[in-house]
């Protein structure tokens, strides 16, 4: 039932060919709200990616080991969000004993993350397309470098369309991100055709 | 009367896409056509119903520092329920709308609404302000869904309106998504600004 791809490949092709972000509109809420700033964009960042790897793997193996030898695919959406809120929190109370550095700087966007529909799709993905262990974790990984990636160019945009006098009034805020975000969307889809990855 | 203003604050004041500006994943993402957004629309009105309904009822037993995983959890069993009635029903429009309805867990406006509304209103004055905000965002997904079906397409709900004389198919691309969305925002925020500034005027004289 796995699909036949090389791990690297997929993870390419989830970084730019099929941007979480850009190609399939997930985790556009914290996207636009956040990319104000650089700095908490860059933690937000990182944070995505580090808990989006760190769930597809645990998803993978409580899909395959748990919830499909016990025929409960019907509560999978449940256990997944359940999952995902576990690793947060517990990620959380680590990074907190662990480094109070990285905590002041990554820690404030962790409960963000549970509502963050990027991290549920990409394991909803991972389990609709069967891609194996190494896949997911390659899938995943390449997923958070993908949005982190996405929001760090955004943030470096905005930062200087914010200032600009000439946006007109009506499209301060929101309206002139979207039109950026539109306008990356388009430069993104230059790349698909080079790998075709579903 | 409250319950009236409840309704028209989600419809018009608080329009949650065009004034909040949440929810944005499947807004721009189930909006290629109007009927589709319609069912997305649909789909989300019910599960904020439902799930606006069962946080208010247990708001007095939800001990405080863990109930965002506890609505997060009701909301869950709700969208696992409306996945498997449209799987059931409305089987065509349930293979469009694909990963977008177990999205619906981790939508902002039904997990907002239950931390600032429902957690702290009655059922009833609960049950308005989830019929308004999903009715404000139905409204708001059928009207991105009709523009870019009629600029992509010529059609609105499958209607044609000009037929072939205009398609422009990157409106149905996830860049159309973007650029309607961010015209449509500035069109809102222009009417807006027109009537605080008639108003200001109003006041002078």
């Amino acid at each position: 039932m796995a699909p036949n791809i090389n791990p690297f490949i997929l993870f390419f092709a989830s970084i730019f060919t099929s941007n979480i972000l850009l190609a399939n509109f997930l985790g556009m809420c914290s996207f636009i709200s956040i990319s104000k700033d650089i700095t908490s964009s860059n933690g937000l960042g990182m944070a995505v990616t580090m808990v989006m790897t760190i769930t597809t793997a645990l998803n993978w193996i409580v899909y395959n080991k748990i919830i499909v030898p016990l025929g409960l695919e019907y509560l999978r959406y449940i256990i997944f969000i359940i999952v995902i809120a576990a690793v947060v929190q517990i990620l959380e109370m680590l990074i907190d004993r662990l480094s109070p550095n990285l905590y002041m700087s990554l820690g404030i966007f962790l409960p963000l993350i549970t509502v963050n529909c990027a991290i549920l799709g990409v394991s909803l993905f991972m389990q609709l397309r069967y891609y194996t262990f190494i896949q997911s974790i390659f899938y995943g990984l390449g997923s958070g470098l993908g949005w982190w990636l996405a929001i760090m160019a955004l943030a470096a945009i905005r930062k200087r369309v914010d200032k600009s006098p000439n946006v007109p009034a009506a499209l301060k805020g929101p309206g002139v991100t979207l039109i950026i975000i539109g306008i990356m969307a388009m430069a993104f889809i230059g790349f698909s055709g080079m790998l075709n990855v579903q | 009367m409250a319950n009236i203003k409840n309704l028209k604050a989600g419809l018009f004041q608080q329009n949650p896409t065009f004034i909040q500006v949440l929810g944005m994943c499947p807004t721009l993402a189930t909006t290629t056509n109007a009927e589709n957004a319609l069912g997305m629309g649909l789909a989300t009105l019910a599960v904020l119903i439902l799930s606006n309904i069962v946080v208010s009822l247990i708001k007095k037993w939800v001990p405080k520092n863990i109930r965002i995983p506890i609505y997060i959890v009701v909301i869950a069993s709700f969208v696992t329920m409306v996945d498997l009635l449209m799987h059931g029903y409305t089987y065509d429009l349930w293979k469009t709308l694909g990963l977008f309805i177990p999205l619906i867990v981790v939508n902002c406006i039904i997990l907002g609404r239950a931390e600032s509304f429902a957690s702290k209103n009655s059922v009833l004055d609960s049950i308005y302000d989830a019929l308004g905000m999903g009715l404000g965002f139905t409204g708001s997904l059928i009207l991105l869904g009709s523009v870019r079906e009629l600029l992509g397409n010529g059609t609105i709900f499958g209607l044609p309106i000009w037929g072939d004389a205009m398609k422009l198919y990157v409106m149905i691309l996830p860049p159309g998504a973007f650029l309607v969305l961010g015209m449509l925002l500035a069109m809102f925020n222009s009417i807006g600004i027109h009537n605080r500034n008639k108003a200001k005027a109003g006041e002078k004289k």
